[in-house]
């Protein structure tokens, strides 16, 4: 329901409260003290959001969830465009994860780009008997043989891998070698490690220190002259082309953007991150660790920045710009300027049909703080979120910056209990992913997907921020939603009377 | 800068503004280390050559673009086929998240499915907490009727014994003693979605028939007159099990449809999320025993469930995915015969429609090639649909196939003369289809979703018919069997051939001929 204006703080927080208690009911006794911790209702001034994170989901619940192998194949390595990924196991991971985060990219794809293909060593039974090694090798010939023009393979591990003891790394360093030192990246993204997929992220940024950073000479591929103002983006999928529409603004600031990491990325970008001057960090959660290891080993500083809804990318442009000179500080109020008007036409349009309406988020380990402002741009109340795999890192950042007071925070949050809280809270619009979406609209309340942007995008920069409007009026305000109650029955739910 | 609040830009056309271009030709040339253009074409001519398809083909250790996926997508398809019945696999948790967005992207509908989310102890000292916990948490939240086992390939390479798991798990209490949960194992490394489909509806069988799993006793057949009906995975589970009812009701037939997922996946919006929603009852399920026989429509899909369901002293006959006149003809005889009943005039005048409707416009697919691939039954279902429509069903390809699917796929290319030039490919996959697209090219390709990177490469216009269907929308909601299934299908590919017309002949000042209002 839309922001009721007779509903105190603490009339919220005590129905929020009383919220948790009652779907904590329905488990038995050991999984209700578990699920506990990680719902919560936030304080203001606390520094944190009240609830335990990063920990083993509970069998059974319906956790909404993936593993590690789609931290690092999905979403860190799958978009690096001219190498090869091999989904090394048996078929399905590969398979279920084919094309499906709209990592956009140019290339000639199958020729010299490969993101949308499905490469497996589709591990049969006597696979899982002898061991892989001998196919993967056999394997990385014929990738060798059909594909001559990729970069490098990295050989991504499905969960038998890790269980029948096979060794990729000495098959990595053995096909390297002599493929005249081709890059060829073993990671040990077994999907049974870890908690989620933010395990798969950290295996994924570690196995680009050891087996890129630590094996690549730099000056081989990457031929350009370093200026006082290359930057690389770091932690942006390129989803629906969020990276480009993000890249421009930071071209028309003044600075040069060496690479993208990892959306419509290549080696060659990888190897060349190293020379940059700061590393922009979009998505803390699945990249700050190779950020901090650039840090200490390269001495490069990074910053995060937030690129949704033009009061943080505002924010966001003048903070990057404070690592730099005056050039680049005039630079950034030359953009913001710039997409002033655009930014007024959207606003004008779209704030008077948004205003007050509330939403309810749960989206993965950046997303549900990294959107609140710009729904709060368009005059909308996030009044619920959390994450899939956050960390208490993530908490942090969304209480102190992010979240008002009294917001319902669950993590890890089961199908019951997602289901339990939109039903009572009936916000105007949930953002979530595929597995949600038609859960909700079936209940009657508009959704959009927040991993694929619902196959719209991109919603990063101003050009994004003008898509995200549309998009979130025409799911709130689709005329569809006046019709899910057939007219003969004549007892609408209370809960959409209020609404109006 | 390109993009404007009246008129706002997709991605589709925002790209395509000068700023952008000139932004990515920029990033191309001097960070991507991009390879030397007349390389890259080079080698994209080579790769459709017969040279390259020669070592395509010679290929032992990689799969490129298979058109399969693994067992437990089939076993969450069958089981959300029965009365609230919630599907648990016990293994690895992002198995279960994929497996419910791939079903949801296919259906736009909610599948719900919950994983035993065994991480690295339950690898080390096995899953039996993760399933007795699973359980209880399952049962509590989600109040189903039965809960069906089956495995990730993590719970298969440890070797975690599902029979014995379940037992010590209902012994500490987690669910009843004489609650219904049924299980399978279900390998990823064995098989495909279709194996997967077997064995769970085989387990389910199992449990209900023959004393499930110990604890009650087997029961006692007492032969009746109705069938069994069991689809198979099949995208077009929605539109077909609702068709293959009509046609029973039409003939007075009494059935049991197994695993009907037919309202599960199609639940309406009205205000209210149905978390389960009609299904084959556990009852029915159970007294699916005494029918007078079983009726598979995917033969590859049931190569267990049948010999099992005989083994119970039942008639069975398996179809592979019929559709067209002769298939669908097989069919009804086949029904006509178990049950005595006569095929109703109402049919044959279906019948007599599909057959006026192949007439009237079969000179638009006569002698036209197809490249058709997908699960082994559909595409038999579809080639033989196409050798009665006079076209050439060239290249028919199936990464989930057999060798004995081969033979057979043989035997009906032989029966035909129209199948003279046409061979079965099985267990090669997308990118051995491309090649075979270069080098012995067809006029059209049928097959899912994927098959537009083929349609993209090769020029070759994809008909989509086949699962998954992610771009574009509610065509599961439309029957392909029977014969008024097969006219949909008839009427799918007669677009597509009429669309290419006019896209051929649309030049203004060069193919106004041509360009004909009346086809």
């Amino acid at each position: 329901m839309s922001r009721a204006t007779t509903e105190s703080v603490a009339e919220i927080k005590a129905r929020n409260k009383q919220l948790i208690d009652e779907v904590l009911k329905v488990y038995p006794e050991k999984t209700a003290k578990r699920r506990a911790k990680h719902l919560s209702v936030h304080e203001a001034g606390k520094s944190d959001c009240g609830v335990k994170s990063n920990i083993k989901s509970i069998p059974g619940v319906m956790t909404i969830r993936g593993c590690a192998y789609a931290g690092s194949k999905g979403v860190v390595w799958g978009p690096i465009k001219d190498m090869i990924h091999i989904s090394h196991g048996p078929v399905g991971c590969g398979q279920y994860s084919w094309g499906s985060r709209r990592n956009y990219y140019v290339g000639t794809t199958g020729i010299d780009t490969f993101v949308t293909l499905q490469f497996t060593s589709d591990f049969q039974e006597k696979d899982i008997v002898f061991g892989g090694d001998k196919k993967v090798t056999k394997l990385i010939d014929e990738l060798q043989e059909l594909f001559p023009l990729n970069r490098g393979i990295t050989i991504q591990s499905e969960c038998p891998i890790g269980l029948i003891g096979d060794d990729i790394e000495a098959v990595s360093r053995e096909k390297s070698k002599e493929y005249g030192g081709k890059t060829i990246v073993p990671v040990r993204c077994e999907g049974f490690r870890g908690v989620s997929q933010s395990l798969g992220h950290h295996i994924a940024n570690d196995a680009v220190r050891d087996w890129i950073f630590d094996k690549s000479a730099p000056e081989v591929s990457s031929k350009f002259e370093p200026t006082p103002y290359d930057v690389a983006i770091i932690g942006d999928y390129n989803i629906g082309g969020d990276a480009w529409s993000s890249r421009i603004l930071l071209e028309e600031m003044g600075l040069r953007v060496i690479a993208q990491w990892s959306g419509d990325g290549s080696l060659a970008e990888l190897e060349a991150t190293p020379k940059a001057k700061l590393n922009i960090l979009h998505c803390y959660r699945s990249m700050n660790y190779i950020s901090r290891h650039m840090e200490e080993k390269f001495g490069i500083p990074w910053c995060e920045y937030n690129f949704f809804g033009p009061s943080k990318i505002a924010e966001s442009l003048r903070k990057i710009a404070s690592f730099f000179d005056d050039k680049i500080k005039e630079g950034a109020e030359r953009v913001i300027a710039k997409y002033q008007p655009l930014v007024d036409a959207v606003t004008a349009k779209y704030r008077p049909r948004l205003d007050g309406k509330t939403v309810m988020l749960f989206v993965g380990g950046l997303r549900p703080r990294h959107v609140i402002g710009a729904y709060e741009d368009l005059g909308m109340d996030v009044v619920g979120t959390g994450y899939e795999f956050g960390h208490n890192d993530d908490y942090q950042r969304t209480a102190q910056h992010y979240v008002k007071d009294g917001t319902l925070i669950y993590d890890d949050v089961t199908g019951y209990e997602f289901e339990r809280f939109v039903e009572k809270i009936r916000p105007d619009l949930v953002g979530s992913g595929i597995k949600e979406k038609y859960v909700f609209q079936k209940m009657g309340v508009p959704f959009r997907q927040m991993h694929s942007w619902d196959y719209s995008g991109p919603y990063h920069g101003y050009d994004g921020f003008a898509i995200f409007a549309r998009d979130m009026d025409m799911a709130i305000n689709s005329p569809i939603w006046g019709k899910t109650t057939a007219p003969w029955k004549d007892t609408p739910r209370p809960s959409l009377m209020a609404a109006e | 800068m390109t993009q404007n609040a009246e008129h706002i830009l997709d991605h589709s056309e925002l790209f395509r503004g000068d700023d952008y271009q000139q932004m990515l030709a920029n990033k191309k040339a001097l960070f991507e280390n991009p390879h030397d253009p007349a390389e890259v074409d080079r080698i994209r001519e080579w790769s459709k050559t017969p040279e390259y398809r020669e070592k395509n083909f010679a290929r032992e250790a990689l799969t490129v673009n298979p058109a399969k996926a693994c067992q437990p997508l089939g076993a969450v398809f069958a089981a959300v086929g029965f009365e609230r019945t919630l599907p648990f696999v016990h293994g690895s948790q992002g198995c279960v998240a994929y497996y419910r967005s791939h079903l949801s992207r296919h259906f736009k509908e909610p599948t719900s499915c919950v994983s035993s989310s065994m991480t690295e102890d339950a690898a080390v000292f096995g899953g039996l907490n993760n399933m007795t916990d699973g359980l209880a948490n399952s049962y509590n939240m989600y109040k189903p009727k039965m809960i069906a086992v089956a495995t990730t390939c993590m719970a298969e390479v440890i070797g975690d014994d599902l029979n014995a798991f379940i037992k010590t798990s209902k012994e500490k209490g987690s669910v009843p003693a004489d609650y219904d949960v049924p299980f399978a194992h279900t390998p990823a490394f064995v098989g495909s979605h279709v194996t997967g489909y077997d064995n769970t509806l085989k387990g389910i069988l199992e449990h209900f028939w023959d004393g499930k799993a110990g604890t009650a006793p087997k029961l006692q057949r007492k032969a009746n007159n109705s069938i069994n009906f069991i689809g198979g995975f099949d995208g077009y589970t929605v539109g077909n099990i609702r068709e293959i009812k009509r046609i029973f009701d039409l003939m007075g037939v009494g059935y049991t449809i197994l695993a009907d997922n037919s309202d599960v996946f199609d639940t309406p919006t009205d205000g209210e999320f149905r978390m389960y929603d009609g299904g084959t009852t556990l009852e029915d399920a159970a007294n699916a025993v005494h029918a007078k026989a079983t009726i598979s429509m995917q033969q590859y899909c049931t190569e267990k469930t049948l010999p099992f369901i005989k083994g119970h002293d039942q008639e069975v006959v398996a179809f592979n995915h019929p559709l067209g006149v002769t298939a669908t003809d097989d069919f009804l005889m086949t029904l006509s015969r178990i049950t005595n009943k006569a095929i109703p005039n109402a049919l044959e005048r279906e019948r007599g429609r599909l057959v006026d409707a192949m007439a009237d416009s079969s000179a638009h697919v006569h002698g036209k090639k197809f490249a058709i691939y997908g699960d082994p039954d559909l595409c038999y279902g579809l080639a033989a649909f196409l050798l009665e429509l006079g076209a050439e069903p060239t290249h028919v390809l199936s990464t989930n196939g057999s060798k004995t699917w081969e033979q057979k796929m043989q035997a009906l290319f032989a029966s035909s003369p129209f199948g003279k030039n046409c061979r079965a490919y099985p267990g090669k996959d997308l990118w051995h289809m491309r090649s075979l697209l270069f080098t012995e090219p067809v006029d059209f390709l049928i097959g899912n979703t994927y098959g537009k990177y083929l349609e993209r490469d090769t020029g070759t216009p994809l008909i989509r018919i086949g699962f998954p269907i992610f771009d574009r929308h509610h065509h599961h909601r439309y029957p392909v069997w029977g014969y008024q299934g097969s006219m949909n299908v008839l009427v799918k590919i007669l677009d597509k051939i009429f669309d290419e017309i006019d896209r051929k002949t649309s030049s203004v000042g060069k193919t106004d001929y041509s360009f004909d209002i009346i086809r």
